[in-house]
């Protein structure tokens, strides 16, 4: 039942603490690359059945080149790449993003590979702020969505808490 | 001037939904991500953790996420902001954003009350004309009574 999406983590990762992030520093990214296998599991789960992620003829109607990666997979994506780089003795306090370009998702070759990896997604991100609100360790950083061609489609923002090493 | 049929819906309260944070859902929406974290899968590893349970990731609070397609006899709320800007001849809509805050963790097995709230709606001078920005935010509220997640959506809204 694993999804063949790349990224993830498997449990036991690294803690990062607060006081070893710099403004400046890098959220460790997080690649993906979505077939249209990906979109039809995202439409089950989330209960998203627009025809325009996975029905070629009807997107096409819609001025599409074919079914599009849905915004919210993207948003779950970045916040993935947040829980998995703040460990868990971190917690998402906010989060928001915004969806300014379509991505298309790669076909499928078999029953659970895709014909070829032409549309990479990287989650990537940037801590712009590090700071203390009463009792929390934060950060505020800058998240996007970089496609292949180093296109920044989805962007936003989030604040995380870390833990001190105390 | 915001159409007085608009500025109406400003404030108003939609109805509320309850939605179960079933365990299942949790894994399939982590699959359908790709996330393999075992806070999502693992029931002894999560028991363990800090949380002392599995838990949702941010973002997931019970399906389904989106109403229209799945049960579209449901009246949802957000219908009635879009059919009343529709009747304005805003006909074009644009999503213009979604933004979270998480208060609390959500826990497999919570029950959760959605409660949406139009909280804004303004109207701005675009290049194209003018456009509708429309806020709803929805909270949600365990079945403690302990408010854990606030999730707004913008609409942008064109002619």
């Amino acid at each position: 039942m694993i999804s063949n999406i790349t990224g993830g983590k498997k449990g036991n990762m690294t803690q990062i603490y607060w006081e070893d992030i710099e403004e400046g520093n890098e959220i460790t990214p997080l690649e993906k690359k979505p077939n249209t296998q990906n979109l039809v599991k995202w439409a089950g789960a989330s209960g998203d059945f627009n025809p325009l992620h996975y029905e070629d003829t009807f997107a096409k109607t819609q001025r599409m080149e074919g079914p599009i990666v849905h915004g919210q997979l993207k948003r779950a994506w970045l916040t993935q790449m947040l829980i998995d780089w703040i460990g868990e003795d971190g917690d998402l306090l906010k989060f928001s993003c915004q969806f300014r370009a379509m991505d298309y998702p790669c076909v499928m070759k078999d029953l659970f590979e895709s014909t070829g990896d032409d549309h990479p997604l990287i989650c990537k991100g940037k801590v712009t702020k590090k700071y203390t609100d009463a009792d929390k360790n934060c950060l505020n950083c800058d998240i996007w969505i970089e496609n292949a061609k180093g296109e920044s489609g989805t962007i936003g923002k989030a604040t995380v808490a870390l833990p001190i090493k105390g | 001037m915001l159409p007085e049929k608009l500025e109406k819906l400003i404030g108003q309260i939609g109805e509320t939904g309850m939605f179960e944070v079933e365990k299942g859902a949790i894994k399939r929406y982590a699959d359908a991500v790709g996330d393999r974290n075992p806070l999502y899968w693992d029931d002894e590893y999560a028991r363990n953790s800090r949380y002392g349970a599995m838990i949702a990731p941010p973002g997931f609070f019970g399906w389904p996420t989106q109403w229209k397609t799945t049960m579209p006899f449901f009246s949802e709320f957000r219908e009635k902001l879009i059919n009343a800007s529709m009747e304005e001849g805003f006909d074009k809509l644009l999503d213009g954003g979604s933004e979270y805050d998480f208060m609390q963790p959500i826990r497999a097995g919570d029950i959760l009350a959605s409660m949406p709230k139009i909280i804004a709606i303004i109207e701005r001078e675009g290049k194209s004309g003018v456009m509708l920005f429309s806020t709803l935010e929805t909270t949600f509220i365990n079945q403690h009574g302990v408010k854990v997640a606030k999730y707004r959506q913008t609409i942008i809204h064109r002619k």
